[in-house]
């Protein structure tokens, strides 16, 4: 737009030395025009034939994080957080991605095995984010995965990929408390750390403390309400 | 408000747009020779920064979410465009300033740092006060690299440095040990 | 400008003005996504598809495009080809797309792309136009790869995520960090003025006669 306002200033001298015409201002918002809505038909076009593979491949990785995290339910509901509360049903018509959602994992019966959910802190470099899974019967962890996290390669990437440590979120208890390696006095809330991944397998224990003590007490008032 | 100065100091040192994330690097190489020059670049840049983290805001709170797919061109069209529309306003209103900002402003138009802030602030959701705390830090943060290297850079002038390693790849190598001591803000963020 | 021959067009770009490791241009995606010879490899697919995308429409709408907004019009066609590549990539290599991140939104800004299309394709027919990019974006892709290889090999001890060395092999990890691109290109640039120094020496012991020639080409 500010091009239009520009074509009788220096684009002038220009087009009179190269002896190139002048070009009406009709003619330069008509070619924008056109361009633009010829770019916007084409990403229409990519966006609704994309779309689907996009959505399907980030609802395919996030069930299999959920059930890994959760020991492989036979099944799980998504709840979401609705005015304070935990609701499996969403008014008809309202976004699912507006709202908070963790999700239940439910055995043959329907009885609840677990309860995963995800929540982030800024780690060594940047946030980590962590999906988790715990047992609301007696708080007792379930499995943990990394969703995302920049922290250094061999050093503060081993909350992902140092298995014994990954192991330790299979049978905690929450609360967690972290402790340095052969410190701990065989208390179950004990979380043994990373040497050399101290601030990162902390972070790690926080986030899960954090977003228990924030779900927890939503999923009992759940349960209470469904079971008098 | 702890959230808000993580992401101030996340974006200013520990993730350092040019020394760990190499936007900005063309005014990085280019106008680094000087100290003064460089300070007043990275001024120009927190300026137009904070400007592009609010128009960014703006775009997406109201137009992009409905139409993701335009948001690259978007954001390039509004930053251009803006940019020259802040240039002239300076112009007229302030000649000082002018003076001393104005000739990087076009420069600044296309520098990765501007659409880099815009892209990475929608990536990570941040809302109004979150993303002019990003443009804040972000800003500082070039400042810091630039004025760092141009002091830098001043005195291996005086030094013997042989001829092979002239020019961009001393810069490069510089940058490297620059970056290599910001490494150690790391683990800054994970205190608040 | 002075003409030049097909051959010229495509090959002038690989090495002679190679975009990143002469003319300096690109350096961001090349420092900040070469961190793996895979990243690399992706990032070099995704540029070379936007510049040659670009250089087809802009040669093939040159008569159509006002002088005044040619450079909007340039950076409107180049987004278009950025976000096509951002999804497509994003539904055919979601890991890839996620290793990228932002940096394929900012392919964008890679001042490369819009000095091709100023510079040439806005100029010259279109199979020269293609033939330049093609060129140009090899020439990205060689500089992407010595970058990214050194920095896999040296930093993780694998190429392509085949690990080369032993199990004792205690990798370099801050190759793979910000601060090994900066090295691994300023030591590039090094090996690189070091080679062109030592021809021009060459050339200069062969005679006088070609002397002047010879300094020519190593500029």
């Amino acid at each position: 737009m500010s091009d239009t306002t520009h074509s009788r200033g220096p684009a002038d001298d220009a087009a009179a030395a190269t002896g190139r015409p002048e070009t009406s201002s009709l003619r330069i918002i008509l070619t924008l025009g056109v361009a633009g809505v010829m770019a916007g038909l084409l990403l229409v076009f990519v966006f609704q034939a994309t779309q689907p593979t996009i959505l399907a491949y980030k609802a395919k990785m996030l069930k299999l994080a959920v059930e890994e995290v959760l020991q492989g339910p036979d099944s799980y509901l998504t709840l979401y957080l609705v005015d304070g509360a935990l609701t499996a049903e969403l008014l008809a018509g309202s976004e699912e991605d507006a709202y908070e959602q963790i999700y239940m994992g439910l055995d043959a019966a329907g009885k609840v095995t677990g309860i995963a959910a995800a929540h982030s802190r800024p780690g060594f470099q940047e946030h980590v984010k962590v999906i988790f899974g715990f047992d609301p019967s007696d708080g007792r962890m379930m499995g943990m995965k990394v969703l995302e996290s920049k922290e250094t390669p061999g050093l503060g990437d081993k909350i992902e990929k140092d298995e014994e440590f990954v192991a330790q979120f299979t049978r905690a208890l929450a609360p967690l408390e972290a402790v340095k390696k052969g410190r701990g006095d065989g208390d179950p809330h004990q979380v043994d750390i990373i040497t050399g991944a101290t601030i990162s397998s902390r972070c790690v224990v926080d986030v899960i403390n954090e977003a228990y003590a924030r779900w927890n007490p939503l999923v009992e008032q759940m349960q209470g309400a469904t079971r008098p | 408000m702890g959230d808000l100065v993580w992401i101030l100091l996340s974006a200013m040192v520990v993730n350092n747009f040019t020394l760990a994330l190499f936007l900005g690097l063309c005014p990085f190489m280019g106008v680094s020779a000087r100290v003064e020059t460089a300070l007043r670049m990275g001024l120009a840049n927190i300026f137009v920064l904070v400007i592009t983290s609010l128009c960014a805001w703006l775009l997406n709170s109201f137009v992009l979410e409905h139409a993701p797919f335009l948001r690259i061109i978007s954001f390039i069209v509004v930053i251009a465009s803006l940019v020259q529309i802040v240039e002239m306003a300076i112009k007229k209103f302030s000649p000082v300033l002018f003076q001393q900002l104005g000739i990087f402003l076009p420069l600044i138009t296309t520098n990765c740092a501007i659409l880099g802030l815009a892209i990475f602030q929608t990536n990570r959701g941040y809302g109004l006060f979150q993303g002019l705390a990003f443009a804040v830090g972000a800003g500082l943060g070039l400042t810091l690299a630039l004025v760092l290297m141009a002091s830098i850079r001043e005195d291996s002038e005086r030094a013997t440095v042989p001829s092979l390693a002239r020019g961009t790849a001393l810069v490069m190598i510089i940058a490297g040990s620059l970056s290599l001591a910001f490494m150690g803000f790391a683990g800054l963020g994970s205190a608040t | 400008m002075r003409e030049t021959t097909s051959t010229q067009d495509l090959v002038r770009g690989i090495w002679r003005e190679n975009p990143v490791l002469i003319q300096m241009l690109g350096l961001c995606p090349a420092l900040a996504v070469t961190n793996s010879v895979a990243n690399s490899l992706a990032m070099g697919g995704a540029t070379m598809f936007v510049l040659c995308g670009s250089s087809l429409f802009i040669s093939l709408l040159k008569k159509f495009i006002p002088h005044e907004v040619r450079i909007s019009t340039y950076i409107l066609v180049i987004a278009t080809f950025v976000t096509v590549a951002d999804m497509v990539l994003e539904a055919g290599f979601p890991t890839l797309h996620k290793a990228l991140g932002a940096f394929i939104a900012l392919i964008v800004v890679n001042c490369m792309i819009l000095g091709r299309q100023e510079a040439f394709a806005s100029k010259r027919p279109v199979g020269r136009a293609l033939l330049d990019a093609v060129g140009t974006g090899l020439g990205f892709q060689i500089a992407l790869l010595m970058m990214g290889g050194v920095r896999e090999i040296l930093g993780a001890g694998t190429f392509l995520e085949m690990p080369l060395f032993g199990p004792n092999f205690e990798p370099w990890v801050v190759m793979i960090l910000p601060p090994g691109g900066f090295l691994t290109l300023g030591f590039w640039l090094l090996g690189l003025s070091w080679y062109q120094e030592r021809r021009k020496k060459a050339a200069r012991d062969q005679g006088a006669s070609q002397d002047s020639n010879a300094e020519g080409r190593a500029a």
